[in-house]
């Protein structure tokens, strides 16, 4: 079974992220990223169904020169190999271009039996990618996986939601997107590390794919970020003196803040 | 802060960010209450090192040929170094395994490293060191417990005598052991691998420690354990000189591994210092503080670059056991001061167990003791510095 990942490279959560002051787009330049943590758990089914039968993963990335670090990460937990996209007219793509840039470097992959992609990325948080995608490329899209399980020409998934938990079947090839309930991702390995660096990555632009610079970037895109303030400091709390009354002025405070 | 490094290849800077995510995600989240918990009731956390296992950082300086990473010491240690930094128990028992694997991979024949070093370096086993006994601690060359030969054909040895404090005792799956095999004082020791499952071979109770509550130290109890002639690690009476070979490399371990410990407790007391109010200002605003501040940095990073400096001589081939004794001296003493001023930074709050400042200056004190005491590494450079 062959399967494609698509994988991001966003900001890292632990370090301070910010937007770009000319245009309000992420910056992904000045900052420190990595692997989008929640495309760890796409690249781990990924991994394990391969490891239970055959064929490959490919994994693929739409996103600047540093995103090349998410396709090393994705190589050395055991990706076989990888695509990165980049092309300065992307920047500042949103999800409807996103998803066209992704669906044209998929088809120029091959048909995959399967294409993983994980619920969020962890800085839009957006989880229509998937959707889009599955649109696009005229698979059945089977979201938020907690558990997959594949039979012969089906995949089956499990979806939890507050109420009931559904398991929804579909035909290969199909589209998942997992949730961070699916699996426990490896880490990768020294020998992983020493084997991704003989792994292929191949780069495209936009004209590899056949895509016209005019469908893609800031300037197509349907939504646009007007403006963004930063989060006011963090104010020091209210101090309440106890003066016997401590529990009452306690109980006070949080029924004006409609906590109680 | 995170440590400054000079890393010699791509691989390793890889290998380094693998070290601090694993770090990170399994070990900075379990210390306090591992640590907290094995000092009532001792545990030992063996799927931390099958974590570490599989990740390859339990044979990273050995030959790939055998499994190992193939790294030079500068980089395996500055791993040990980061692990320290989370879980120094931790870092103590991957420098201990790393040196269990030492004798076979340097003296041990093909058909040994085959059978033998193929399971060491696979991630998937922990070994035990055993050269200490109760009587004889810095003067290994005194110490009794023996092998005899059983007369069968196949060269088989029985072992008798007990080892104590020994690392990973009860939860290893081999023991390097050191024993006598013939009266000749420090000339008549030898070393065998001893199988975790051999007949006879049984531990004491933990022994309840001071600190690093997570490296498990029993007694090793020899009664009549028969070991294979095959198991027999170099040639009889070559033991002194392995295990001493073997102690070079295994303090620049413990080094690297009391660097890291002072790191942390550094990093711990300067982010302590820029947030603590008295006198309507930080601790950290006044200067008698902030210059301990510096005095601990200085030991940081003076201690880094003493054991950088011994591993790089021996990665290139050149004589370091001065440097490793100097190195083993001045980051464990170094570990020493800065985690008591790490106490004192913190003042009240540092002697108590709501931070790790008094657990780290406990796990410190160790470091002065074991793999050599420092009087034992002064003996060592006075030794090389006036001989002639
Ligand atoms: C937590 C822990 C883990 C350990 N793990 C292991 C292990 O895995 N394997 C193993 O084999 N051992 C292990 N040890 C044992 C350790 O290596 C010994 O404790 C150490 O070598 C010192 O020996 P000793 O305790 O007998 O002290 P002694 O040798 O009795 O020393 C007592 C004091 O006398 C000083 N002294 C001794 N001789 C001299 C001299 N010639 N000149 C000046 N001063 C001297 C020493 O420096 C020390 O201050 C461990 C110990 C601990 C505490």
């Amino acid at each position: 079974m062959n399967i494609v990942v698509c994988v991001k490279y966003v900001p890292d959560a632990q370090s301070d992220r910010t937007f770009n002051e000319s245009d309000n787009t992420t910056d992904r330049v000045g900052v420190d990223g990595l692997l989008s943590e929640l495309d760890e758990y796409a690249v781990e089914e990924a991994l394990k169904l391969v490891e239970a039968g055959e064929g490959e993963v490919t994994v693929v990335t739409v996103g600047p020169d540093q995103a090349a670090d998410a396709l090393k990460k994705a190589l050395q937990m055991g990706a076989d190999k990888a695509v990165h996209v980049k092309d300065d007219a992307i920047h500042g793509s949103d999800a409807v271009a996103t998803s066209l840039v992704l669906a044209e470097a998929i088809k120029k992959i091959g048909s995959p039996d399967l294409v993983i992609t994980g619920m969020a990325s962890t800085d839009g948080t957006m989880s229509v990618v998937p959707a889009m995608l599955a649109e696009r490329l005229g698979l059945p899209q089977v979201t938020f996986a907690s558990e997959l399980s594949i039979d012969g020409s089906t995949v089956t998934i499990r979806r939890d939601g507050d109420a009931a938990s559904e398991t929804i079947v579909a035909t290969l090839p199909a589209l998942v997107s997992v949730t961070d309930q699916i699996n426990e991702p490896r880490f990768p390995s020294f020998k992983g590390i020493m084997a991704a660096k003989k792994k292929p990555v191949e780069e495209w632009a936009l004209a590899d794919l056949g895509v016209d610079a005019s469908q893609v970037g800031l300037e197509a895109a349907w939504s646009k970020v007007e403006s963004f303030t930063k989060r006011p400091p963090r104010e020091q709390g209210q101090i309440v003196t106890d003066d016997g009354d401590g529990g009452t002025k306690l109980a006070e405070f949080l029924y004006a803040q409609k906590f109680v | 802060m995170v440590a400054t490094r000079l890393l010699p290849s791509e691989e390793a800077h890889d290998l380094i960010d693998l070290t601090r995510e694993i770090c990170d995600k399994e070990l900075r989240p379990r210390v306090d209450a591992a640590e907290a918990a094995a000092a009532v009731d001792p545990q030992f956390p063996r799927d931390v090192y099958k974590i570490l296992g599989r990740a390859g950082l339990l044979s990273l300086p050995y030959a790939e040929e055998w499994g190992g990473g193939g790294q030079p010491y500068e980089v395996y240690l500055q791993v040990v170094e980061e692990i320290a930094s989370a879980w120094m128990s931790v870092a103590v028992g991957v420098s201990v395994h790393s040196l269990t694997a030492y004798p076979v991979a340097t003296v041990g024949t093909d058909a040994q490293k085959q059978a033998l070093l193929t399971g060491m370096l696979s991630g998937d086993q922990l070994g035990a060191y055993c050269l200490s006994e109760p009587l004889a601690g810095s003067d290994i060359g005194s110490m009794t417990t023996r092998a005899t030969p059983d007369g069968s054909a196949g060269d088989g040895w029985t072992i008798k005598g007990r080892k104590a404090w020994i690392s990973h005792a009860g939860h290893a799956d081999y023991y390097t052991s050191f024993v006598r095999t013939s009266d000749d004082g420090g000339r008549g020791l030898s070393c065998f691998v001893v199988p975790g499952v051999a007949a006879g071979l049984t531990f004491g109770a933990p022994e309840r420690k001071m600190g690093l509550h997570c490296d498990t130290v029993r007694e090793v109890i020899y009664d009549t354990v028969p070991v294979d002639g095959d198991r027999l690690v170099g040639t009889e009476g070559q033991g002194m000189a392995i295990a001493l070979a073997a102690l070079d490399s295994g303090r620049l371990g413990i080094a690297a591994a009391a660097t890291g410990l002072a790191q942390s407790a550094l990093d711990l007391a300067a982010s302590y210092a820029k947030d603590r109010m008295q006198f309507g200002r930080p601790i950290a605003d006044n200067q008698g503080l902030a210059f301990m501040v510096a005095d601990m940095e200085a030991a940081v990073t003076g201690a880094r670059a003493a054991y950088l400096h011994a591993a790089r001589l021996k990665d290139a081939g050149r004589a370091f056991s001065k440097e490793a004794a100097v190195a083993k001296l001045l980051c464990t003493d170094a570990a020493m001061r800065v985690t008591t001023d790490a106490i004192q930074v913190l003042g009240g709050a540092g002697y108590t167990q709501d931070f790790p400042a008094e657990r780290m200056f406990r796990e410190a004190k160790v470091t002065q003791i074991f793999e050599g005491t420092n009087q034992i590494q002064r003996l060592v450079i006075s030794r090389h510095v006036l001989k002639g």
